[in-house]
């Protein structure tokens, strides 16, 4: 049960847990920062960075053992891989696809970047973002979290 | 949680013809056409986290020239913010106490999260480096008493990174017909990428000046804003600008005969004292009418 990907890395199968792949290179480990996986989380996970995605380019991809990730850690994923493709293995097989699009409306998810946000405080207000053409806007403070940031910074 | 009440928050969220049936009212009450009893009985909370005495002073009067009341909130220190109160409970205690409530927020958003707690009307009274839609108002007012806002060149002048004032005087005026911004700013004081952004989305056709001789032929209006020392690397390089931007009659001399100058006040020294008696000098018309503008601003909420 081992394949191996187009350019050669080796990739096992997982038998329970979830794969996220086509991931835009280098936000791999971000995907996994906002899954609250770090030094000293016991589970096994495989990433790999930058390999030849089969639809052309390069791509990061995750794989999890024992865990199937959430509908509001998708949206979180969405974020940051929006072409990304999540699927939640059982036995081997993929059992469920959960597709992943950016939501207009971002709740509790990103810290605004204006450190004299109203959100920032400690004040009982989740940050609210919408989705803009150029990023993402504080729906307090106006601020703009543009495309060219990376807004892994913030989740 | 559903509010019915009306808040003035942010000039961003106000259409066209909200904006000009304030205006409206408002000229209707700087030409007297009030009866001092359009608010009898009502009271206004005034919660000012920080100190602005002119806007703090400008509300009342417009509250009280209505007939209505004045609870003011007092000394912050006073109050149970230092025993670490958070803003929405006071928000919505205080809400129980008033009809509506001006609120002087430093944090940025701090208006809209009063706005979201509150169960009475909110306005803005300035939140951070954020919104401050009662001086807008009083600028586009200003305009109007003057000239039609539409189809006029307007020079942006100062600070055109840090002013909150001008960033959303820009948004308004791109609610208007065929308004060409013109900015003139020294380095580094432009508008940011994003309100740059921002104003060419809502279609504002915007000019960058290096030099006030060239865009002043041009301009309607000249709304200069105040320089903070603090902005410039260092002491020469503001004493440099300061002297090359100062506002005085020869300068003037350029501009059309029509031309207004505006100022949010205070001043430092980007205005020189002698064009104060020109007829072009518009600014303390400008702060004057904060008054009315504020009596429009209540009479909308609360009534
Ligand atoms: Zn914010």
């Amino acid at each position: 049960m081992v394949r191996t990907s187009s350019d050669g890395i080796v990739i096992s199968p997982i038998k329970n847990g979830t794969v996220i792949d086509h991931i835009t290179p280098g936000e791999g480990l971000t995907v996994l920062r906002i899954l609250g996986i770090r030094d000293g989380t016991h589970v096994t996970v495989i990433v790999a960075s930058n390999v030849t995605s089969s639809r052309g380019g390069r791509k990061d991809m995750v794989k999890i053992e024992n865990r199937e990730i959430l509908k509001d850690e998708v949206d979180k994923i969405a974020l940051v891989a929006p072409d990304a493709t999540i699927s939640i293995i059982r036995n081997f097989k993929v059992s469920d696809k959960k597709p992943v699009e950016v939501p207009q409306r971002i709740v509790g998810v990103i810290k605004c970047p204006n450190p004299n946000c109203i959100t920032n405080t400690k004040e009982p207000v989740q940050s609210k973002f919408v989705v803009h053409p150029r990023g993402f806007r504080c729906q307090y403070c106006d601020s703009l979290i543009s495309s060219e940031m990376d807004i892994g910074d913030y989740i | 949680m559903t509010h019915e009440q009306k808040n003035i928050l942010s000039v961003r969220d106000m259409g066209r013809e909200e904006i000009d049936k304030l205006l409206c009212s408002a000229a209707a009450f700087d030409r007297g056409n009030y009866t001092g009893h359009e608010l009898d009985g009502k009271l206004l909370a005034v919660l000012f986290f920080e100190p602005s005495t002119r806007t703090r002073m400008s509300f009342s009067s417009a509250m009280m020239r209505l007939g209505g009341k004045i609870l003011n909130l007092g000394s912050v220190e006073a109050t149970s913010i230092t025993k670490g109160e958070t803003l929405s409970d006071t928000i919505r205690v205080i809400s129980g106490y008033c009809d509506a409530i001006v609120l002087r927020h430093p944090k940025e958003g701090a208006a809209r999260l009063a706005g979201e707690v509150a169960s009475v009307p909110v306005i803005n009274g300035g939140d951070g480096a954020g919104q401050h839609p009662s001086q807008t108002l009083l600028d586009l007012f200003t305009i109007r008493e003057s000239m039609p806002i539409e189809n006029i060149d307007v020079g942006l002048q100062g600070d055109l990174r840090y002013g909150r004032t001008v960033h959303s005087l820009a948004f308004a005026l791109s609610k208007y017909n065929n308004i060409r911004l013109h900015t003139i700013a020294p380095d580094g004081l432009n508008f940011p990428k994003f309100i740059k952004e921002d104003l060419q989305d809502v279609g504002v056709e915007l000019i960058v000046h290096d030099h006030i001789e060239d865009a002043l032929p041009e301009l309607d209006v000249l709304y200069v804003t105040r320089l903070q020392r603090e902005r410039f690397p260092d002491p020469v390089a503001f004493a440099n600008y300061a002297s090359t931007y100062r506002i005085t009659p020869e300068l003037l001399e350029l501009a059309k005969p029509s031309m207004i100058v505006l100022h949010p006040l205070p001043r430092v020294d980007e205005i020189d004292p002698a064009v104060d008696d020109l007829p072009c000098a518009k600014y303390f018309e400008q702060a004057h009418n904060g008054v009315p503008i504020r009596m429009a601003m209540l009479n909308e909420v609360i009534n």
